[in-house]
């Protein structure tokens, strides 16, 4: 298949495009959670982004709290955000970070307002955002402009035998073209850590890696209470066929082809050496996960399942795609691309590749994902430690 | 091409995949090794459903199973040739 050049995106003021054109209304906090979602609620064409946390944290934990907020706000799939929190401080720093991308942002503190004036206010700036986004219109961009981030869920041993590698087949197509990507999920390498870390394209990359898994690892042995077979595999990995971590970490692997990856990122970390492949050290846990790889920049997901996870990202749009013909038969309304035919032998991996880049760019164009359409938004913060 | 019922991702693995809805005690399948495109046949012993393992040969308690060609952990229960493979009798070698 000729692949192609471009796609339609929207080009944004940093020279990033977007497969999406979101307004997004995000809560620096927990308690100021409502008043975004009344925002929302009130001004068409907005959402919010409500989560747990943002009180109280501290250190790593508040840093990556930081970052991730941040990053949400300057992906390119959003055109404009209101920021709304209880004090002035910290909302502050999200908005002015966010403003380095030259995107519309102002934001709003609770604070001896009240809820309900502040939700006047903020709904005139919302207002005012959806109306001027809307106007925008999508143009070419080169291939190059998408950031593809991977992760796969509820996966069984199709996910490893055919629908993983052809997210694989997919990266090794893409990556000459200067294709950002990205995989994460540190818990679900163990078994192929070794492995994974002769991936690296420099020494330096590959014992960023190994200080990133051993850290994982080193946090698992101190805090586990017996071991994670209960949790890796899971119930759905083991009802599909999947017994160790160690198998369910080789499938996994599957996902990035022959590609090497030329740096670790931070969770929520934006990449900054140029196109090719990341490494992400994120949770395993598929909104956690997808959450990161969005606030690190990533315009578009891919996500292989087996037994049929249904998640969905509320700026990043996540593209679903299974091998077993049982889970594309029976939850049809979440697979995007069904790619079952490859143990059938009836389609071979190449050809697989191609189907899910041609499903790619209808998605980056602006087609909706199955996740979209049924209204999956996931967005869950990942938190390091309790708050003080 | 007869249909496949299992596929062998590594010559060196000593596990098969059921990729139809089940196979069934005593059936004969017909397996495909992606690695190297060749096609072998094994007759099963227990019934297996889509996506679980079958053994390809006998195994004894504290084999490594081997599949993509890698460690994926160890048998702690003796596995006969066409039998089940799972939780009941191997364990990850990590925990």
């Amino acid at each position: 298949m000729e692949i192609p050049k471009s796609f339609l995106g929207y080009k944004r003021e940093n020279g990033r495009a977007g497969t999406r054109n979101h307004v997004i209304i995000l809560p620096v906090d927990d308690i100021s959670n409502a008043c975004a979602e009344a925002v929302a609620n009130n001004i068409k064409g907005t959402i919010a982004l409500p989560h747990s946390y943002g009180r109280l944290q501290f250190g790593a934990d508040l840093e990556l709290h930081f970052r991730t907020m941040i990053g949400t706000g300057k992906n390119p799939n959003v055109a404009a955000v209101i920021v709304i929190g209880i004090e002035p401080k910290w909302t502050k720093r999200i908005v002015d970070a966010i403003a380095t991308t030259g995107k519309p942002v102002e934001g709003f503190s609770i604070e001896g307002v009240g809820d309900i004036d502040t939700i006047a206010k903020v709904s005139k700036k919302a207002q005012e955002f959806s109306m001027w986004s809307s106007e925008k219109q999508r143009e070419e961009c080169p291939m190059s402009d998408l950031w593809i981030s991977v992760k796969c869920g509820e996966s069984d041993t199709t996910s490893g035998l055919a629908s993983n590698p052809t997210v694989g087949n997919l990266m090794d197509k893409l990556e000459p073209l200067g294709v950002h990507l990205c995989f994460g999920e540190t818990s679900e390498l163990t078994g192929a850590e070794t492995v994974c870390e002769k991936r690296g394209k420099t020494p330096e990359a590959q014992a960023k890696f190994k200080k990133t898994w051993n850290d994982y690892n080193d946090f698992i042995l101190r805090e586990a209470t017996d071991d994670l077979s209960e949790s890796q595999p899971t119930a759905g990995n083991i009802a599909g066929g999947l017994t160790t971590i160690e198998e369910k970490a080789f499938g996994n692997f599957q996902k990035i082809g022959g590609c090497k990856f030329i740096d670790v990122l931070e969770p929520a970390e934006e990449p900054t050496k140029g196109a090719g492949l990341y490494f992400m050290d994120t949770s395993s846990a598929a909104a956690e996960c997808v959450t990161l790889q969005a606030a690190g920049g990533f315009n578009i997901h891919l996500f292989p399942t087996g037994q049929g996870n249904i998640i969905g990202n509320p700026i990043e749009p996540v593209i679903k795609l299974t091998a077993n013909p049982l889970t594309a038969k029976t939850m049809s309304e979440h697979i995007d691309v069904d790619v079952s035919k490859i143990l059938s032998r009836e389609m071979n991996l190449s050809q697989a590749g191609d189907e899910l880049i041609k499903s790619t760019l209808r998605v980056a164009n602006g087609r909706l994902t199955c996740a979209e359409a049924l209204g999956h938004k996931e967005f869950v913060m990942t938190k390091l430690y309790r708050s003080a | 091409m007869s249909n496949t019922d299992i596929i062998i991702h590594d010559q060196k693995d000593n596990v098969g995949v059921v990729v139809i809805e089940k196979i069934t005690p005593n059936q004969d399948c017909n397996c495909w090794i992606m690695e190297n495109d060749k096609s072998v046949s094994i007759q099963s012993k227990d019934e297996i459903p889509l996506g679980h393992k079958i053994a390809m040969v006998d195994l004894n308690e504290g084999d490594t199973i081997l599949k993509y060609g890698h460690d994926i952990g160890k048998v702690v229960k003796n596995i006969k040739k066409g039998e089940h493979v799972h939780v009941h009798n191997v364990k990850t070698k990590k925990w």
